[in-house]
């Protein structure tokens, strides 16, 4: 096992809990993405909008201030220290699976961070419930993807 | 202490600690994602250990935080009060992990990626916008 990567791993996730703790102990929200920057583009919350586009600033800013401190902070596999992952498709395959991702998570109350983070930390049923169907499905579909008809993306 | 700017540094200093979190935990990476997904190749636990230091984190700040009654900058905590397990969420979560099965891509991983933006990823994003118009215009 990869126990650089895993302390990374590790790191990066008391990190996203700090940012969940944070924006919970200071704004009373969930920390999640799906809710924060989705409602932002579909509904733009009168009054309710400008932590929002901050957060957004702030979540691609974090990204870019690791790249800028250099030091081989980040962890994408198989490529020591870099920070940004290549996508795993094309843009047609991109296409579908954003589709997906965006209907998915607009009528499901949310993705990773949302139900899988703050949800699981509050111990909320519906967040159990919707964190094991979206984890069934998603490694029902690499299985396919990979094994089925096999090939790899 | 609740002006607008004060909540807006607020949620900026969220979303940096979210986006730090996200890159070095290696979360901008889609093989990440995949390969944590992938129980039956070579299995990577990574994403085990961010959810887990997440989730493990957030579990013991959330009580800290809900003992003192009130956020620092709000008047109240806004948590779900939904209770049932209906089709929509279940239906939607099922529609959620395909695409990020297809993807690798969470909607937070994504939306953190956009400073090494590749076409591909555009394409995700564009797509992901319009299916939560699509999202808000069902769930009407």
């Amino acid at each position: 096992m990869d126990w650089i990567a895993s302390l990374h791993g590790l790191v990066g996730g008391v990190l996203i809990g700090l940012s969940a703790v944070w924006l919970m102990g200071a704004l009373g929200r969930i920390a999640g993405i799906s809710g924060i920057i989705g409602g932002l583009i579909t509904q733009r919350p009168k009054g309710d909008s400008a932590w929002r586009v901050a957060f957004l600033a702030g979540l691609i800013s974090g990204p870019l201030l690791v790249m800028a401190v250099s030091g081989g902070l980040g962890n994408v596999a198989g490529v020591p220290g870099a920070v940004i992952g290549e996508p795993a498709g094309g843009v047609p395959l991109m296409l579908l699976a954003g589709l997906l991702v965006g209907v998915g998570t607009g009528l499901g109350s949310g993705c990773t961070s949302g139900p899988g983070g703050c949800g699981l930390a509050r111990l909320a049923p519906r967040s159990m419930a919707a964190t094991a169907m979206f984890l069934v499905t998603a490694m029902a579909t690499v299985y396919v993807v990979r094994h089925v008809i096999g090939g790899g993306v | 202490m609740n002006t607008p700017a004060v909540k807006t540094a607020a949620g900026y200093i969220a979303g940096l600690l979210f986006g730090l979190g996200l890159a070095i935990s290696g979360m901008t990476d889609p093989a990440r994602g995949l390969g944590f997904l992938d129980i039956a190749g070579v299995w990577d636990p990574t994403l085990m250990f961010v959810l887990g230091a997440a989730v493990g984190t957030t579990f013991v700040g959330y009580r800290l935080v809900f003992a003192r009654g009130t956020p620092l900058f709000s008047t109240k905590f806004q948590l779900p009060t939904k209770q049932e397990l209906d089709a929509k969420l279940l239906g939607g979560a099922a529609l959620f992990g395909v695409g990020w099965g297809l993807s690798g891509y969470c909607p937070g991983p994504a939306i953190a990626s956009i400073g090494g933006l590749t076409l591909p990823l555009l394409a995700l994003l564009a797509a992901m916008v319009l299916g939560w118009f699509i999202a808000q215009r069902i769930a009407r």
